[in-house]
């Protein structure tokens, strides 16, 4: 059902909401970019509508917000643990098409892979209710169309802004907080049909591209800085950590954080062994991943990545993800298969 | 002949050359940076009056050759613009901008690109510049000052009476921090290693970090990120005959007002105690002489310091000399 606000009705909902729901949106924060006298657009706790960034794609995705960089599992002295606890409060994300995409991709790694469902992710994925912001126009670096990434279906509230004036369309559980303050209006969620960059995903890929030399100008560029596993919206890999508290050792607690495929040491093993040693060998396993792997292992309609670009965005050594897709996507298709190392 | 006056024309920013009646004029870049609608002006200069060649100088500023002193006041004329917009404009009391520079003493101050171009830079070195010009010019005690963005120094700082770096107080979020330890590394390697990794997590040194702002550039996650903007004061750096020496740390920690009112209370001191029989005395000799209590008296008056401020008991200076007559 589609509702239309002006800034102060739609700001009495957000106001109303917030008594049940802690509310996330991409923001601006003042002078916290990487670089001196610069902001950064990331997802943020807000009050108004005016907290919202509408106009750039922000750093980060929303995804530590449901699956925290650091997330303590539990507490445990010499004969106890105990699980720390979380706020009663639901969650309310605003957040593009893509990114609302991506956690549907999380969910399938931690809810829907194998009989386990992961508990920790679980109890605060079920509190996350989406508010998906239409996109306006698409970023230099977007390709959520290629990826199939650029609609999304199911939604608490899908947000327009036009200037002064709000209009959502808005699911049945949302309706009544709503209605009180808007007023009724037809309203059809747009969708970005079309991105400046468009790639070809091979459907099938050879074995034999593990070998090939596209690679080896990764292993020269990649400086292992992680920054695209972290700032992508479907990257879950973690690592464990057991910490002893310094002023007692016998008390401690076991946190999970963020692990990147691209560091030094995710494959390390016991024993001083370690996959993936050089970069190249890193790109092809996260590129793979991305748009072959998931698909592959889960059998369904879409690949992993969600054509977002952050990547792109964020790499230091300015390496195009989507210009790795196209060698990639060259390199299967070419049939005499030059370029395969012996 | 003309009868020139060589300490007027010296401080109206012309200088004596090794051909009589020829001078060179010098243009002040407060911060190295300029709008390039002055070059037209530069460059009509040297070619109508100069050799057609202009030296871009170490303060960053352009000396134009070849000029016959009998044209100087022509010239300041056609300089008027420059002066206008380059020192009038932000602040610095210019009497009569037709009659070219009032003073040449205080050098014109140099500075890194700043922010507004280079990743490691810390703050807005231009802008800086211009408040230091404001304060300082124009005037007639040689006092050479340079700003630079952050402790590589691209400027040279600690070769100036005044050097300032930027730093920054980085602020860690220890929830954001994947252990990555890419910012550890890096300071172990480039910066000064303050960084360690305790339990996971990471714990800074507060007294080995020079504020460069490394970790904040190095971390994936932001979980470093910009805190407040600080100064390091470097001071008493020189080059030259009698002792070349470099500068040393005077007090870090600081904020923009303190580093503007020690530069401001720095010219009250070398009023008191310059050697006033030399043309030009830097700074550094004269606290030779006083020593660096008497310096501090000075240059700390009414200079408010922050909690996070560190001011220098004591400087050990060396340089070096050449065990001649002048030096005992």
């Amino acid at each position: 059902m589609g509702y239309s606000f002006n800034i102060s009705t739609f700001n009495n909902v957000l106001r109303e909401l917030s008594a049940d729901y802690i509310i996330y949106a991409p923001v601006k924060i003042f002078n916290k970019g990487v670089f001196s006298d610069t902001d950064l657009v990331t997802y943020g706790q807000i009050k108004t509508l005016e907290d919202i960034e509408f106009e750039e794609k922000s750093h980060f995705s929303s995804k530590e917000i449901f699956f925290p960089i650091t997330q303590t599992l539990f507490y445990f002295t010499e004969d106890a643990f105990s699980l720390p606890k979380i706020s009663p409060k639901k969650i309310i994300i605003f957040c593009r098409p893509c990114d609302a995409n991506g956690i549907q991709r999380l969910d399938q790694i931690f809810l829907k892979n194998g009989d386990l469902m992961d508990n920790y992710y679980n109890e605060l994925r079920k509190k996350v209710h989406l508010f998906v912001l239409e996109c306006k126009y698409s970023f230099d670096t977007c390709f959520c169309v290629s990826m199939g990434a650029n609609k999304v279906d199911r939604y608490s509230a899908f947000i327009r802004r036009a200037g002064d004036t709000v209009l959502c369309d808005v699911s049945v559980d949302f309706e009544d907080r709503f209605s009180k303050y808007g007023t009724y209006v037809n309203m059809t969620p747009v969708f970005i049909e079309s991105n400046d960059i468009k790639v070809d995903i091979p459907e099938k890929i050879p074995k034999s591209i593990f070998y090939h030399k596209l690679w080896d100008e990764y292993s020269e560029r990649c400086i292992a800085c992680g920054r695209c596993n972290v700032v992508c919206p479907t990257c879950s890999c973690f690592t464990m950590q057991d910490i002893f508290y310094e002023d007692n050792p016998y008390c401690g607690e076991r946190r999970r954080v963020w692990a990147s495929c691209m560091i030094d040491g995710f494959t390390d093993m016991a024993g001083g062994n370690s996959f993936r040693k050089n970069k190249g060998e890193r790109m092809r396993f996260r590129l793979l991943h991305k748009i072959h792997d998931f698909k592959q292992k889960f059998g369904s309609n879409h690949h992993m990545c969600v054509g977002c670009g952050r990547c792109s965005d964020v790499c230091p050594e300015n390496i195009s993800f989507t210009a790795c897709i196209q060698k990639l996507n060259q390199a299967v298709q070419s049939s005499d298969q030059r370029g395969l190392k012996s | 002949m003309l009868d020139i006056n060589n300490k007027k024309l010296i401080k109206n920013g012309y200088r004596i050359t090794n051909k009589r009646q020829i001078t060179a004029l010098r243009i002040r870049v407060p911060g190295g940076s300029l709008d390039v609608k002055y070059f037209d002006i530069i460059k009509d200069i040297a070619q109508k009056y100069g050799n057609g060649k202009v030296h871009i100088t170490t303060r960053q500023g352009f000396e134009i050759p070849g000029i016959p002193m009998a044209k100087i006041s022509e010239i300041n004329e056609i300089i008027h613009p420059i002066l206008i917009g380059m020192e009038s404009e932000i602040g610095v009391s210019i009497h009569n901008p037709k009659t070219g520079y009032p003073a040449a003493g205080t050098r014109n101050i140099s500075a890194c690109i700043g922010n507004n171009v280079c990743p490691f830079a810390n703050y807005n070195t231009t802008e800086l510049s211009k408040k230091i010009e404001k304060l300082i010019y124009p005037h007639d005690f040689h006092v050479k000052i340079a700003l630079t963005g952050c402790p590589n120094d691209c400027i040279k700082a600690h070769m100036q009476d005044i050097g300032v770096i930027g730093m920054v107080l980085p602020m860690y979020d220890s929830n954001r921090c994947i252990g990555c330890q890419a910012c550890v590394k890096n300071c172990q390697k480039v910066a000064t290693g303050a960084l360690t990794i305790v339990n996971y997590k990471v714990k800074r040194d507060h007294l080995r970090c020079i504020g460069c702002g490394e970790c904040i550039l190095k971390c994936p996650v932001l979980a470093w990120t910009r805190g407040e903007k600080y100064y390091r004061m470097v001071v008493m750096g020189r080059t030259g005959k009698k002792n070349p020496r470099i500068a040393q740390t005077f007090m870090e920690w600081v904020d923009e007002t303190a580093i503007l009112k020690v530069i401001e209370n720095l010219y009250h001191y070398i009023d008191q105690f310059i050697d006033r029989s030399l043309p030009k005395e830097h700074v550094g000799y004269i606290v030779d002489r006083t020593g660096i209590q008497v310096f501090k008296d000075y240059v700390l008056k009414d200079v408010y310091i922050g909690s996070l401020s560190k001011i220098a008991n004591y400087m050990s200076f060396s340089g070096y000399g050449h065990e001649k007559s002048n030096y005992f």
